[in-house]
């Protein structure tokens, strides 16, 4: 158990200094100056100004300082929880600003992850080797599965927002209103929730139905459901094991997901000017704000980390031969 | 039953009773293969697909030579079934079909080169892991996991939104150099299985080079495999790329189908109803990705007859 758990956590904790080292490296060796473009913001025009500015911002950041130290600093200020200050949001904390906008995504992600994965695991087993519904649920997931998730969002939105008007057409809440504890602000919030959900849920359902009716028909090729079957045990059977079996793949597939489905939260909320982290990194770039976009890249290493390691230990308790394994026998 | 009969003439070449000497083995596997290829319905449509829209994207731009920036001064117009205007223009008057095939081109291209280098990544990493083992196959293992749990386009964002300008050759090259991860442990795996097979031992002890060994023996192996992933790898770049694009940190000065959504998006086509600027860009992509995921099944299925459907 400790030596599993061990590697793992070994292996997220490089991941997360190696992602933090990048973070810190590209501000100062990429092509193009981030301070120049800080003074050249202001529209100072006498240079004396923008020397003076410029030198101000260099003692604020600290670039003056060896670089070893800088490193030394960036890590410092990580540990204390302080990601800088946001220039698009006038001077707010960036990790401030990053918390106001994590609950929405969540509110989007967590849903139509654990859905999308329920549900297309279950068709995706009950379209495998059966011709009627293999002939529509294949072409419909592989179609669903190719589409980018902020061009689905587009769509959606265009025909039930835009041309029947069922649900509202952007934003978290509606703008007559204020966040409150109210049935009326409740109800607007699940209104504007209902797009941009289905359009993450649609997406993924697509490729866990085609991965598990793929894996499915890998299992009942297999020896030990040829074996069942030459027993004289029931379909019904035979498939629930092959279920079994054929979820292995899907629970490391969600973990290698991860990534892909948090960009495609980000572009499907941009879609929706949805509040959550895909709209302030959209605004980051607009407003070429990289202390708010440094700081939402370290949050989201952390947020796919941490779901890394809960995929983890979910695969302990579903996979028996882990367990053995970490008891010290041989599976 | 194919497979017995192709090693006893490998044997010996046999005359049948009708007197006719059997064709050499991998004569015979070649007219399986083709046979099959020709059967796979999959096959045959997605490669179809395929090979029209890279037409479209290869040949589109040199017949209608209109910029795709070119901003006509005449009010908007709708798509119409007269020829010429089937894609009607934008918002400021840019023709949507020029934007369409150019960046089609500039979709394949990401594709073509990006998919290519994660492949070619993939490959290395995944080769020398398998084939070496040991503690070279542990730090390649852990740079793979680092690599593997890093969201790629978290990464991508804070690279490309340094550059000022931007290439679709450099957005090529970035995701390539971010998507080879699971390239990389798939390789790995097989190559870990054949490792230890006969035939990789007899090469060993003839006193070929580890390298030799790689591409003559067991390369060739998994070639079908090898092709399989570099079809994922296109399409993934492809679908990376638009989110990219579409987040705006796309080329600059460039078109592409993902800069197409963005404009889209920026210019309010939504609210203002303009969906034939949105829904070209969007059906290019699903039309290349889903068709190159189904090429990928209709070939594993060709490659690998456990998995045919009689």
């Amino acid at each position: 158990m400790r030596r599993y758990f061990g590697r793992k956590l070994f292996t997220y904790l490089l991941t997360f200094f190696v992602a933090a080292t990048i973070d810190w490296l590209i501000p100062r060796f990429m092509p193009g100056d981030p301070i120049t473009v800080l003074v050249s913001k202001t529209n100072t025009l006498s240079p004396t100004a923008a020397k003076a500015m410029a030198d101000y911002y260099t003692q604020l950041f600290g670039f003056n300082q060896p670089m070893p130290m800088q490193y030394l600093n960036f890590w410092t200020s990580l540990f204390h929880g302080n990601l800088g200050l946001s220039l698009y949001g006038n001077g707010t904390p960036v990790t401030t600003m990053i918390m106001a906008a994590v609950p929405y995504t969540l509110a989007l992600l967590i849903p139509a992850i654990l859905l999308s994965w329920w549900a297309g695991n279950s068709f995706g087993a009950l379209a495998a080797r059966r011709k009627w519904l293999d002939n529509t649920v294949l072409p419909v997931g592989y179609v669903l599965t190719a589409t980018p998730y902020m061009w689905l969002a587009l769509v959606l939105s265009f025909l039930l927002a835009f041309s029947f008007r069922i649900f509202p057409l952007s934003g978290g809440y509606g703008f007559n209103l204020e966040p409150t504890l109210t049935w009326l602000f409740f109800t607007d919030l699940a209104a504007h929730w209902v797009l941009p959900f289905l359009s993450l849920f649609l997406v993924m359902f697509g490729g866990w139905a085609i991965g598990m009716r793929n894996m499915i028909i890998y299992e009942l090729e297999s020896d030990y459901s040829r074996y069942l079957a030459s027993l004289g045990a029931p379909q019904g059977l035979i498939r629930k094991y092959a279920f079994r079996n054929a979820m292995l793949p899907q629970i490391t597939g969600l973990a290698l997901q991860l990534g892909v489905i948090v960009a495609g939260s980000l572009v499907t909320e941009i879609v929706f000017a949805y509040p959550g982290v895909g709209q302030l990194v959209f605004q980051a770039i607009q407003n070429e704000d990289y202390f708010l976009l440094q700081g939402i890249f370290l949050f989201i290493i952390v947020g796919v980390l941490l779901a890394n390691f809960l995929v983890d230990i979910v695969y302990v308790f579903v996979d028996p031969r882990v367990r053995v394994a970490m008891r010290g026998g041989t599976a | 039953m194919t497979a017995m009969t192709g090693t006893a003439a490998e044997k010996s070449p046999s005359v049948d009773d009708a007197g006719n000497v059997p064709a050499p083995a991998a004569k015979r596997a070649r007219g399986e293969f083709l046979f099959f290829t020709l059967r796979s319905k999959k096959f045959l449509i997605s490669i179809s697909i395929l090979l029209f829209l890279a037409l479209v994207a290869i040949v589109g731009p040199m017949v209608d030579s209109t910029d795709p920036l070119a901003q006509e001064m005449l009010p908007m117009r709708h798509p119409t079934l007269d020829p010429g205007n089937w894609f009607g223009t934008t918002y400021f008057g840019e023709d949507v079909f020029a934007q369409f095939a150019n960046g089609l081109r500039a979709s394949f291209f990401v594709g073509f080169l990006g998919g290519g280098l994660a492949a070619i990544i993939g490959m290395l990493v995944g080769f020398l892991a398998g084939y070496r083992g040991g503690w070279v196959d542990e730090i390649l293992n852990m740079i793979t996991n680092v690599f593997l749990v890093i969201p790629t386009l978290a990464v991508l964002l804070v690279i490309t939104s340094y550059l000022q300008a931007r290439g679709v050759m450099f957005e090529a090259i970035f995701i390539g150099g971010t998507s080879w991860p699971w390239a990389a442990r798939a390789i790995r795996a097989q190559t870990f299985s054949l490792r230890s097979r006969d035939f990789i031992d007899l090469a060993k002890l003839s006193g070929r080079p580890g390298w030799k060994v790689i591409i003559f023996e067991i390369a060739p192996n998994m070639s079908s495999y090898l092709f399989l992933t570099y079809i994922l790898l296109f399409g993934g770049a492809i679908l990376i790329a638009a989110s990219l694009d579409f987040i705006g940190l796309g080329p600059t000065g460039g078109m592409s189908l993902g800069l197409m959504m963005y404009s889209a998006v920026t210019w309010a086509a939504l609210q203002l109803g303009i969906w034939w600027w949105f829904v070209p860009p969007g059906v290019g992509i699903i039309a290349t990705v889903g068709a190159l995921y189904v090429m990928n099944v209709g070939l594993d299925e060709i490659f690998n007859p456990k998995l045919r459907e009689m």
